[in-house]
């Protein structure tokens, strides 16, 4: 870290600060703990993009995945439903898997030739038959019980903390499949399958009501391990004795306490991620890894297998990002499938990676806060702007109009910073070294 | 046994959609595969400029509405095309100076000009949601149908109707006119040739003189226009919502890949693989089989392989083993 780039957090440290002092903290901690988790996002985009070169645009599908692990593994099993099919759709996803191994396995044995097209096509059609059969009617009887309050199978009611690394490795095992198949080709197509994998991933998300009730949402997901509730430390007598002694207002100091307290672990998670992939990098994994991105032909000569390390640093970095999806879910209590939308969570998380300079750690951790600082506060900011701005004009549909398209503005800002970055300063704020 | 109805309502809920969709993917992918084998980059800004099209073209529209010009029983937005046309084509020439250029100019890698085409995507989705908002528009108008389900019942006896939509008929006969244009301007004209030679080998094409600034340009008015016309026939088949143009992405850039990248031929083909396997995957067979098993065989289920939700994931699945199997797709594109 040279002074450049402690002057460039200082400043973005103020924004954080001035945010708190101006408007209030509460907001100030409401953009920093968005921001962190969008960070330890853009560090796994970092790690696939930055290191070895991998264009993926499926960051909002591993997101959710981590959030799905949260509802799997948190939340309070509903054994009526479990009753009535629980085991029948597990089997049928049992089925389902042992019929694509099935075809794998013919695949691989038989010998080439138009009998073996049909064997594996004929066990796949099978198969899908099979796991229909056995899917739909154990669905039925899952997600006819108590529809309005659950509807779906629950999870197994186990710790917040528990799901972040079940997160991380949901999305590490579809981010392996993905990649057996996308990478090794053209650099786009990783693009196009990462893209089509994250919509499916939402759009099974949404429609599942057996696995996470869709788009009626998940509430009441347990905090995380220590985070108490507010209304429960309001009641806490030395809680009470401790405010009461600086003179503050119980209910936002405990508001505040309870954001601190993410930060705090979202920090930790962020720095540990850090410390880990910076010594990955000083390694000879690390140079390799460089040197593959640079220069893939050389490195294949000297023996280095691209597309497996391409895999492994692909699903590495994957599992970071559906574990910082599972910490957004645990901490926000709950899982709303609608609110995932590619610009949001794909598109957004790359912003931050190449304004903050791809291939370095700092520069992300940069880029992210700054971003997801301006991402907010533009929410906030940009309708009062245009207020000012349409001041002037006499009332009619033009002024009513440009106050409410003033939301979209964040998209054409984080547009242009993209490619004004991309432009003059393609190696971001803090280049890699 | 009813042979008729079961084709009448095969024709009905399959064919005919699937062949209208077929026509948007078809000519959406070859915008993309047209960018693709020229400018050698995938366009990611490509449905949203498909959208910005749509939105240019519904403006226009409204206005010829409101000073009461109409184009009879044809829908006024194929009117005020043209306008959508030319609009796009500005944009997207204007984005072409201001972004495109410094990196073909820097011979940029692929990856990062897709990027930058990240960035015009975004630029283009906050303009268009900018200027016409998210909602959904409706702007089709004109006759509704050009065969009514009724009359057909009444003129056959058939218990199934048929219906083919106006926008259904106006999408695939403007589809065969652009595809039958843009061969014959490929494969005739002196611009369409030097196109061609640029896609081949550039360098070649560039020491026998051929402008590189003019088959670029050139190549933009024509992704433009083709995209403005994809967006406005799937506008006004289903309906102009700007979100539903990102999500075309997918099965647009899965048609072209499946055709193989950069070959035309190819993109139609994909399109018609890709809306075929949809349509047919996430039709509800019910009524087509029942009418064709006799009568105590018939089933009460829906026979539907997939739920309309999961529409993306068949071309996903479509993308995925042309991956595997083939990655220069069907026509060997010049991909991998």
């Amino acid at each position: 870290m040279n002074q450049r780039s402690l002057i460039l957090f200082a400043l973005v440290a103020c924004l954080y600060l001035g945010t708190g002092f101006l408007q209030s903290w509460n907001l100030s901690l409401s953009i920093l703990n968005a921001a962190l988790l969008a960070t330890i996002a853009a560090l796994g985009v970092n790690m696939q993009w930055g290191y070895a070169g991998l264009f993926s645009v499926g960051t909002m599908g591993f997101t959710a995945l981590g959030g799905l692990a949260v509802v799997l593994v948190s939340a309070k099993p509903n054994v009526e439903n479990w009753q009535a099919g629980g085991w029948g759709i597990v089997l049928a996803l049992v089925l389902g898997a042992l019929s694509v191994m099935a075809a794998i396995f013919a695949w691989r044995k038989l010998p080439k030739g138009r009998t073996r097209a049909l064997v594996v096509a004929a066990i796949m059609v099978g198969g899908f038959f099979l796991f229909r059969a056995v899917f739909d009617p154990n669905v039925m009887a899952a997600e006819a019980i108590n529809p309005q309050f659950a509807g779906n199978l629950g999870g197994l009611g186990l710790p917040s903390l528990v799901a972040w690394p079940v997160g991380g490795l949901l999305a590490a095992a579809v981010a392996w499949g993905v990649g057996k198949t996308a990478l090794g080709l053209r650099s786009d197509y990783l693009a196009i399958a990462t893209l089509g994998i994250a919509e499916i991933t939402v759009s099974v998300i949404k429609n599942e009501d057996w696995l996470a009730r869709g788009v009626k949402n998940i509430i009441d997901l347990p905090r995380p391990w220590p985070v108490p509730y507010e209304v429960e430390l309001q009641q806490v007598p030395a809680f009470l004795d401790l405010v009461g002694r600086w003179g503050l207002d119980p209910v936002t100091t405990s508001t505040i306490g309870v954001k601190l307290l993410y930060a705090g672990m979202f920090g930790l998670v962020l720095a540990a991620i850090i410390w880990a992939f910076e010594r990955a990098l000083h390694s000879p994994w690390g140079r390799m890894m460089r040197a593959i991105r640079d220069n893939e032909v050389s490195a294949a000569a000297m023996g280095k297998d691209v597309t497996g390390r391409h895999l492994q640093v692909f699903v590495l970095g994957s599992a970071v990002i559906g574990f910082a999806g599972a910490m957004m879910t645990s901490m926000d209590g709950q899982l709303t499938p609608g609110t995932y939308n590619p610009l949001r969570f794909t598109f957004l998380v790359w912003v931050m990676v190449i304004v903050g300079g791809s291939g370095n750690n700092w520069g992300t951790v940069l880029g992210g806060l700054l971003i997801g600082w301006l991402w907010l506060v533009v929410e906030n900011v940009g309708p009062n702007i245009m207020g000012l701005l349409t001041a002037p004009l006499p009332d009619s549909w033009l002024k009513a109009h440009l106050l409410g398209s003033a939301e979209h503005m964040r998209l054409l800002t984080m547009g242009v910073i993209l490619l004004l970055v991309m432009r003059f300063s393609p190696r971001g704020l803090i280049p890699e070294k | 046994m009813d042979v008729l109805n079961a084709l009448v309502a095969f024709l009905n809920f399959v064919f005919i959609p699937g062949l209208a969709y077929g026509a948007q993917l078809a000519l959406g992918a070859l915008g993309v595969t047209l960018v693709y084998s020229i400018l050698r980059f995938s366009n990611f800004a490509h449905g949203d400029t498909m959208a910005f099209g749509a939105m240019c073209t519904i403006l226009m529209t409204w206005w010829f509405q409101s000073i009461g010009i109409s184009f009879g029983p044809l829908p006024t937005a194929l009117l005020a095309l043209p306008f959508g046309i030319a609009a796009t084509a500005a944009f997207v020439l204007a984005t072409d100076r201001v972004v495109y250029r410094f990196y073909r100019r820097q011979k940029a890698s692929p990856t990062i000009v897709v990027i930058v085409s990240l960035g015009v995507m975004f630029v283009m989705n906050g303009v268009i949601r900018f200027i016409i908002g998210v909602d959904e528009q409706n702007f089709s108008d004109g006759a509704r149908f050009v065969l009514n389900p009724q009359d057909f019942k009444v003129m056959t006896g058939l218990a199934e109707p048929l219906a083919i939509k106006t926008t259904q008929a106006v999408t695939v006969v403007t589809a065969v006119i652009v595809v039958a244009f843009l061969f014959w301007f490929l494969q005739k004209t002196r611009t369409g040739k030097s196109m061609r030679a640029f896609s081949d080998n550039e360098d070649l094409a560039l020491l026998s003189g051929i402008n590189p600034d003019r088959v670029v340009a050139v190549t933009w008015i024509i992704a433009a226009g083709i995209a403005t016309i994809a967006g406005v026939l799937y506008g006004l088949d289903k309906s102009f919502k700007p979100f539903t143009y990102f999500q075309l992405l997918l099965p647009i850039f899965a048609a072209a890949i499946v055709g193989g990248l950069g070959s035309p031929i190819g993109a139609i083909a994909g399109g018609f693989v890709i809306a075929f396997s949809e349509v047919m995957v996430t039709n509800a067979w019910k009524k087509i089989v029942n009418y064709l098993v006799p009568e105590h065989m018939a089933t009460d289920s829906l026979l539907q392989l997939l739920s309309t939700d999961y529409k993306f994931a068949v071309s996903f699945t479509i993308l995925i083993i042309v991956l595997l199997f083939m990655p220069t797709g069907l026509f060997k594109g010049k991909s991998l």
